[in-house]
């Protein structure tokens, strides 16, 4: 286990690129196709997104970093780059151990029964029957969905999908652990719940990473942020209110007012 | 860095003024950043295990394949409103469907004994195999959603599906056993020699699956073609007829021997010798060689004379049908597990 201060986690010249299916293209023909082979020429159903370019930092053990950035500024990819979901294209990412991801789009098998999911999450994450049988009951109350536990998880809203998610992926400490706005969807309720449980798991983790579209919940649980643009870092540091507020500037948005102490559980910049 | 990758205004970038700057402003460290990892003994988070780690960390991962396995087949008929009852109707009608059109239509049989077991037994054991194959094809992009959340070996998608074909199997061999049983086979100590072939089929067929998950998750070409493959496959394999009963090949005996020797055909061979009598009896080379009554197997298309092609030179013995069915499963299993595990790190990215 890494000492306070340490380094946990080591972006290195990072960049990640990833293939999307699908994109528009030509008419989508056979004809079209075929001379698309004859020539050819690389499917343009197939196109290669440079998400990140570029992205080098440090982080401490004990350290909260917000990740803030327009839609598409490369923040999951981030994550899932440091989790070693996705691979870098260049650079490396270190890490002093297994990241756990609990991100929006942690599809898990939507035509399984919410128990089943809890089940399988926790047996991939690498737990033990034993361990899961234990924890079940405990995930499946803090997940609040009550007896939808037993319907599969397409006949789920978005807020409980996630709240379940949530629930499965906290149920074990992990030493580095990302939120991707994971808990955007859920109600009032569930999100206090949820901050006091992200407090508790930084405490036992020492790493957390934060994305939030919501800044009060920035500002209220992290002590740094990288504020991310096209993929590459366009600020970051240990004065969150300052780069909020520049960040608020560039995006056209009003600064933040801070009479009171930040209330993570408002959505007032969302 | 590589020019392959192309700024092509996808969601990874936006097309808005705001420039981020070149070189990022609060300079991160002053050493070298692989240094600085290196000195708190940091590990890249996309690094691959060494292979012998990484079937470990399968084997620690093997409750949750079987349970993925278990819940996909349980899901599998959620929709339909007779629900498992498929699990029990698809092998039925699947028998149906090809004993109308081989044993009565097109009359494949060649004087085949007991074709209604021989065909049925030679489906269901082909079906483990093609369904395998065709999943495992397309699985990791089916998957990508999954890998790109949670980590875990990815070797256990594959032989995840595998395990799932393989409990459907069994659910087929349960109505096998019912229709043999029925066509008054009798019931022996050799039934019990088709656990070890499902074995080593099953291993063959994990291992095949992941060399092919591999192929298919670089392009969905592959997933496409593959059906063609396995249906190409199948009527080389003597899945509803018989091999040694084709009057074309009796003069290529080369040609006879690959086919025997090709992987379906072996374990088809060997669950049809271990369930049914009449095909222990009349393998080639299993009594000792007697030319006429081996003329009279070859002179005759059917009948009751082709039980004496028992009495004819065996392209491949029993013994031999065991050895090669063991050699594909180590071979397809070392090959398969290694391939796949040379691209364990790239498969999140689609």
């Amino acid at each position: 286990m890494a000492e306070v201060g340490n380094p946990t986690v080591v972006v290195d010249d990072l960049h990640v690129v990833y293939r999307v299916y699908g994109a528009g293209g030509d008419k989508g023909t056979a004809a079209t196709a075929l001379m698309r082979v004859l020539k050819r020429q690389r499917r343009p159903s197939v196109r290669e997104v440079h998400a990140i370019r570029g992205v080098s930092f440090v982080v401490n053990h004990g350290d909260a970093i917000g990740i803030i950035g327009r839609n598409g500024s490369g923040k999951s990819t981030l994550l899932q780059a440091i989790a070693g979901l996705l691979p870098p294209e260049q650079g490396c990412v270190y890490t002093s151990g297994q990241a756990a991801l609990l991100g929006v789009n942690a599809a898990l098998l939507d035509d399984l029964t919410g128990e089943r999911n809890v089940v399988l999450g926790c047996l991939a994450m690498g737990m033990t029957p034993q361990q899961v049988k234990d924890r079940f009951q405990s995930i499946v109350d803090f997940s609040g969905v009550g007896n939808f536990i037993d319907y599969p998880m397409r006949t789920y809203s978005t807020g409980m999908a996630q709240r379940l998610r949530f629930s499965i992926a906290s149920a074990k400490s992990h030493e580095i652990l990302m939120i991707d706005e994971a808990l955007a969807t859920g109600d009032a309720n569930f999100r206090a719940k949820s901050h006091d449980r992200i407090m508790e798991l930084r405490g036992e983790a020492g790493t957390v990473f934060l994305v939030a579209h919501n800044l009060a919940e920035i500002e209220a649980s992290c002590n740094r942020v990288i504020w991310l643009e096209k993929g590459k870092i366009m600020m970051q540091g240990t004065d969150v209110p300052a780069i909020v507020d520049e960040y608020l500037k560039a995006t056209g948005g009003e600064p933040r007012k801070r009479d009171n102490p930040p209330q993570p559980d408002r959505t007032a910049d969302n | 860095m590589k020019q392959r990758a192309r700024d092509q205004g996808g969601p990874g970038t936006l097309t808005d003024d705001l420039e981020p700057p070149d070189i990022s402003p609060e300079s991160v460290s002053d050493v070298p950043l692989a240094e600085l990892a290196a000195e708190y003994k940091l590990r890249p988070s996309a690094a691959r295990p060494g292979v012998f780690k990484y079937a470990a960390q399968l084997w620690d991962r093997r409750h949750f394949i079987m349970g993925f396995a278990t819940a996909r087949n349980v899901a599998m008929y959620t929709e339909a409103r007779l629900g498992q009852l498929w699990q029990v109707l698809t092998p039925l009608l699947n028998a149906a469907v090809y004993y109308l059109i081989f044993g009565k239509i097109l009359d494949t049989s060649r004087g085949v004994p007991n074709f209604i077991a021989f065909l049925i037994t030679g489906i269901f054991i082909w079906n483990f195999t093609q369904r395998s194959f065709i999943t495992a094809s397309r699985v990791m992009p089916d998957s990508l959603p999954l890998i790109r959340a949670l980590p875990f070996p990815r070797a256990c998608l594959p032989i995840g599906y595998v395990i799932i074909e393989l409990q459907q199997l069994v659910m087929s061999m349960i109505i096998l056993i019912a229709i043999v049983l029925g066509t008054r086979e009798p019931l022996t100590w050799y039934w019990l020699l088709v656990i070890p072939a499902l074995v080593l089929q099953g291993v063959f067929n994990a291992g095949m699956a992941l060399f092919l998950a591999r192929l298919g998750a670089g392009a969905d070409d592959f997933g496409q073609l593959m059906p063609f493959l396995v249906r190409t496959w199948m009527y080389t394999s003597g899945v509803m007829f018989s091999i040694e009963t084709v009057s074309s090949l009796r003069n290529h005996p080369t040609l006879t021997y690959l086919l025997q020797i090709n992987p379906a055909a072996v374990y088809i061979s060997l669950a049809r010798n271990a369930i049914l009598a009449s095909q222990r009896a009349a393998w080639p080379g299993s009594k000792p060689y007697n030319p006429n009554l081996c003329h009279a197997f070859h002179a005759a298309s059917k009948g009751k004379a082709l039980l004496d092609s028992a009495y004819c030179h065996g392209t491949v013995s029993m013994n031999g049908l065991w050895l090669w069915g063991a050699g594909w499963a180590i071979l397809a299993m070392v090959v398969g597990f290694v391939f796949f595990w040379q691209a364990e790190t790239r498969y999140g990215r689609g």
